[in-house]
């Protein structure tokens, strides 16, 4: 199924602050988009706004997978995210965390699936660790996992190779490369090397 | 439309499940709880010393205990989940209704537990009996029940707000004042032995005040939830 995300006039002010406005465009199936820009520009802003997080001041996101556009409820099936405002339980182990989300989300668990998919973020043998007991570069490779797990068509990742170290970055091109021939990944980056990757990119100022 | 229901309790049980195994491991919510509840306990029953007290006041002291235990400890449940930043992957993966329901069960199963120690020792400390067993326990499940569904969604506002502390008690005493009034009322009938009767009347606004609790609640929380 081929996915698409319109972003049409869209505008967000934070405390009497614009941070961009009227902003358009496409990004259409099997391309890897990035959102650069100084800090404080409205880069995880803009990411929240297209995952719903938070809503916009005017305009809108339309997110169509196939030739159905989504509502809020099927956006959530369709979206993974990476971003340092993501945070997993810490009281939990890794496996118990991708089972509550499973559980939420109404999937059906699979741990071998769960055991292949840490095994991939490069946590193997950690499942049943408490992530609280997790390194900051685990705990990144952890949101990873935690955002692959229901094989989202869109993958949205704000500054992805944060507390990575080079094995970490491999897996980010990796799962980008991955990423971009079953869906979109939209990134936003500081990192002149993550932005390379892009397909088509987006500067806000 | 059965499948759709069964689907929401699956969910909001994952909810449930979840936090009740974050809770085991800290006992954050269970302890504060406990500790405050046990704390008021003692400080009534030594206040009242050997003293037998009347019905009406008995019955007024029990709900003031558990309504501030209440406050005290079941705004965790949202408050951490904002605090801890997991709120934007709860967010991301569960539809509003789960969440609301899942920790609505959670705090009942606080609660109940809490009560289950507290009403006992209460009836102890302070040398009461009662008159009407199985009715004075219902009332306790209901005002119970009660006060876990108007602290469930009150705790998703509070939430929000940069100052939580004492907020919860502020915001939740206008809105279980009724519920408060009836299980006061109805406490002191149980004690004290009343006809069935004169009972009924409030059992039935315990009853109408969890039922229009937990509706409008469900109906609102996407808003505060999406807010």
């Amino acid at each position: 199924m081929q996915a698409q995300i319109a972003v049409k006039n869209l505008a967000k002010t934070y405390h009497c602050r614009k941070l961009f406005y009227d902003l358009s465009f496409l990004v259409k199936n099997n391309t890897v988009f990035a959102v650069i820009g100084h800090n404080g520009v409205g880069k995880t802003t803009l990411l929240r706004v297209i995952c719903n997080l938070v809503p916009a001041t005017s305009g809108c996101v339309e997110i169509t997978v196939g030739d159905r556009l989504l509502s809020a409820a099927e956006r959530r099936a369709a979206l993974g995210l990476v971003s340092p405002e993501l945070e997993l339980y810490g009281e939990l182990s890794a496996f118990e965390n991708l089972e509550f989300f499973s559980g939420v989300r109404g999937i059906v668990f699979n741990r071998e699936k769960a055991r292949e998919i840490l095994e991939y973020v490069g946590l193997k043998g950690r499942g049943h660790d408490l992530v609280s007991t997790f390194s900051s570069g685990m705990m990144q490779r952890l949101k990873f996992a935690h955002a692959l797990f229901h094989d989202p068509q869109i993958l949205v990742l704000d500054e992805p190779a944060s507390n990575m170290d080079g094995e970490g970055v491999a897996l980010v091109r990796e799962v980008i490369r991955h990423q971009r021939e079953r869906g979109i990944v939209i990134m936003a980056t500081n990192e002149q090397r993550e932005a390379s990757y892009a397909d088509q990119t987006l500067s806000l100022a | 439309m059965r499948t759709r229901h069964f689907l929401l309790l699956k969910r909001s049980c994952a909810v449930l499940q979840k936090d009740l195994r974050v809770e085991f491991r800290t006992r954050y919510a269970y302890n504060t709880l406990m500790m405050f509840a046990v704390t008021v306990l003692v400080t009534v029953s030594f206040s009242v010393g050997g003293m037998i007290l009347e019905s009406e006041i008995a019955a007024a002291l029990l709900w003031i205990i558990l309504f501030f235990s209440a406050m005290a400890g079941l705004s965790r449940t949202f408050v951490q989940e904002e605090e801890s930043g997991t709120v934007v992957a709860l967010k991301l993966a569960a539809d509003p209704e789960p969440v609301y329901l899942g920790k609505l069960l959670f705090n009942i199963v606080v609660l109940f537990s809490i009560a289950a120690v507290v009403v006992p020792l209460f009836l102890i400390m302070l040398n009461l009996s009662v008159a009407m067993p199985l009715s004075f326990v219902l009332v306790v499940l209901l005002g119970c029940l009660g006060l876990a569904g108007a602290s469930t969604i009150l705790a998703a506002i509070v939430a929000k707000a940069a100052v939580k502390g004492a907020l919860l008690t502020v915001l939740a005493f206008p809105v279980l004042l009724p519920l408060l009034i009836g299980a006061i009322s109805a406490t002191r009938s149980t004690l004290a032995g009343v006809p069935l009767e004169v009972l009924r009347p409030d059992l039935g606004l315990l009853l109408f005040y969890n039922g229009m609790m937990v509706t409008a609640s469900l109906l609102l929380f996407d808003y505060v939830w999406n807010e």
